[in-house]
């Protein structure tokens, strides 16, 4: 059995002296530009604020993970370069990267700082997280959210690295890092530019008969009657008509959170290190309560007693949620 | 003119469920009439599709071959189950012909030995493509929604380190995969039991918006655009910044005319206005985009400037 890590979400500064005082043991978060797969408006780190929270979090005992997790379009690598550099200086623990140049450059230039190979980089393969590790010493991968738990405890018996999972989030249906959706629609590029979905892009349109529909860039995403409450339109959890299926139906997922409380004992089983929160657009209350509520959990498991499920369950209460791919290969 | 006349025309790899016979026709008619000089064949999308016309390949192949075409066998795009993990060994473990590789997972079957990089293989920037290339990759494809700017310098880049380049200039953008198949989903079936319901769209599924806009086309775990990518008016600007193949995506339309309008452009045997509006004759119903190169919203369709 492992003794699993909790890594919490930090759009900002607030929130990751939250997450820090909420048990996390490390935040993960983000400079103020593409380098990063979260470059919204309002979120992410100046480097003078980088530097203080890593004062914060060390001081707490918490680590801090920086994410240069998109792939920088060429002729703008010295962007990802300079981040890598700054985040080195100020003494972060790890970085999280995707791109096979962003790694081979921070193996070469950082090499005492731990790689993380992230969800992005979509190593899903014995093989392909052994590609990352044997060339660029990645210390831990982030799977992505597509493998069942038997499938995760016999990828971790074929690798050298250390796991981490997703159990709590934003539920992407799409292989990361290989999903161009927003920049179809958008002109922006989840893999360059960091932004899915962009808020900027989105409307939403009040009909006649007061039905409400959400829009991406002109496009309509889903549609919602008078009584139901709108949700962002993400193009992967939309509704739409295919020739057989003229009523409109979620095409690729409904509008799902991913939550594994259940099956955090099944994880750490299957010799997982990390368990990973998603949600660095979030408030700095939602990571206060999130992150508290799986600090307890997880203590809880590690010292043989019974976790409170129940606590989890609600934080996503009024919203559906999955345990997506990680309970059945059927969600396949 | 010289550097015009060593441009390759290549044909990507079927993405779509196909029938055996269908395959065969279509690569017949490749070999006789298609002016491409080199084909990509394989499945790329879904590891259960293969066994369906896998034991055509050596045939295939040999058929192309003696026409004179170059023929590359392309990897999975998506690597996770035990015959998708092993199929991506088998493959790299093949002398010849030459392989293209769509996943780390046959990056590291490959070692150093010679390989092309994928579509899927995201080899955004001039870093990447050095590392790739010092790992023995010969041949970049780089990723469709990549903007002209940053294609002029990861082609310039290649160039120098000696590897051929290409970009998509027809037919549908790859968007996404995924694990899950979309297909076996719209008919309320599981992917382990999908009973090869894409083999009904031989040109992708397509979606529309509720209120009635054509937007996606989905091919089992694979979403792809409603428009056909079009870059033949691009042509000129991609060769002059380094772009040594331009890859048409074999779409359900007359793939041989569609190659011969390419052709005859870089070639120069007709004017682009004439070869437009062949283009657009062979797809009709069918909206063209170019606002991936052009690093505007992917379905747009950007008007060149006229130049003096």
């Amino acid at each position: 059995m492992s003794n699993p890590e909790l890594i919490c979400p930090a759009g900002t500064p607030a929130a990751l002296r939250t997450a820090v005082d909420a048990g996390a043991d490390a935040v993960y978060c983000g400079f103020q530009d593409a380098t990063n797969a979260r470059n919204f408006p309002g979120l992410n780190f100046t480097p003078d604020e980088l530097r203080e929270s890593v004062a914060h979090a060390h001081a707490k005992g918490a680590k801090v993970l920086l994410a240069l997790n998109t792939y920088p379009p060429a002729g703008k690598v010295d962007l990802w370069r300079q981040a890598a550099d700054i985040g080195a200086r100020l003494g972060v623990d790890a970085f999280i990267v995707a791109d096979m140049g962003v790694a081979d450059y921070i193996a070469r230039s950082h090499p005492g700082i731990r790689l993380h190979l992230s969800v992005q980089a979509a190593a899903s393969s014995p093989e392909a997280i052994r590609y990352y590790c044997e060339h660029f010493g990645v210390k831990r991968v982030v799977l992505p959210r597509i493998l069942t738990i038997p499938e995760i405890r016999e990828i971790r018996k074929e690798i050298p690295c250390e796991i981490e999972t997703f159990i709590f989030g934003n539920h992407g249906l799409m292989v990361e890092g290989r999903c161009s959706l927003t920049n179809y629609l958008t002109g922006q590029s989840t893999n360059m530019d960091g932004v899915c979905s962009p808020a900027s892009d989105v409307e939403y349109a009040r009909h006649g008969d007061g039905s409400m529909s959400s829009q991406l860039a002109g496009f309509t995403i889903d549609c919602f009657g008078p009584g139901e409450k709108a949700g962002y339109p993400t193009i992967c959890k939309g509704r739409y008509t295919a020739p057989h299926r003229s009523e409109g139906y979620y095409a690729f997922e409904e509008p799902v959170s991913l939550n594994l409380s259940r099956l955090l004992p099944d994880l750490i089983d299957a010799g997982v290190h990390a368990f990973k929160i998603e949600g660095r657009q979030r408030s700095k209350s939602y990571v206060r309560g999130v992150v508290s509520a799986f600090r307890r959990a997880v203590d809880d498991i590690r010292a043989g007693r019974q976790a409170n499920i129940a606590d989890l369950v609600a934080l996503t209460e009024g919203q559906k949620q999955t345990q997506g791919a990680f309970e059945t290969k059927k969600w396949r | 003119m010289a550097v015009r006349e060593m441009t390759k025309l290549t044909l990507g790899p079927i993405t779509y469920h196909w029938s055996a016979d269908a395959r065969r026709d279509f690569y017949a008619r490749v070999a006789d009439e298609a002016p491409v000089d080199e084909v990509y064949l394989g499945e790329v999308i879904c590891s259960k599709r293969a066994p369906f016309h896998e034991a055509d390949l050596p045939a295939t192949i040999e058929r192309l071959e003696r026409a004179g075409k170059t023929v590359i066998l392309s990897s999975l795009a998506e690597v996770m189950l035990k015959r998708e993990r092993k199929a991506t060994g088998d493959l790299s473990a093949m002398e010849s012909p030459e392989i293209e590789i769509n996943n780390a997972a046959g990056l590291f079957a490959r070692g150093r030995r010679p390989h092309r990089i994928g579509p899927f293989m995201n080899a955004y920037n001039e870093a990447t493509i050095a590392w790739m290339a010092g790992q023995g990759a010969t041949h970049v494809c780089l990723p469709g929604e990549m903007p002209a700017a940053a294609i002029a310098v990861a082609a310039q880049a290649a160039r120098e380190l000696g590897l051929g380049v290409e970009v998509q200039v027809f037919g549908r953008a790859s968007l996404a995969v995924s694990a899950r198949c979309y297909h076996a989903r719209a008919h309320g079936r599981t992917k382990d039991n999908c009973q090869f319901i894409c083999a009904d769209d031989p040109d992708g599924m397509p979606l529309r918006t509720t209120d009635d806009r054509p937007i996606l086309r989905v091919n089992g775990i694979q979403t792809q655009s409603e428009s056909y990518i079009d870059l033949l008016p691009e042509t000129g600007r991609l060769v002059a910044d380094g772009v040594t193949h331009l890859r048409l995506m074999p779409q359900s339309v007359d793939m041989v005319a569609v190659a011969s309008a390419f052709r005859n452009v870089l070639d120069g045997t007709i004017g682009l206005g004439e070869a437009e509006v062949s283009l657009r004759d062979l797809c009709r119903g069918v909206r063209f985009s170019n606002g991936f190169y052009h690093g505007q919203a992917g379905y747009r369709r950007i008007a060149m400037a006229e130049t003096a």
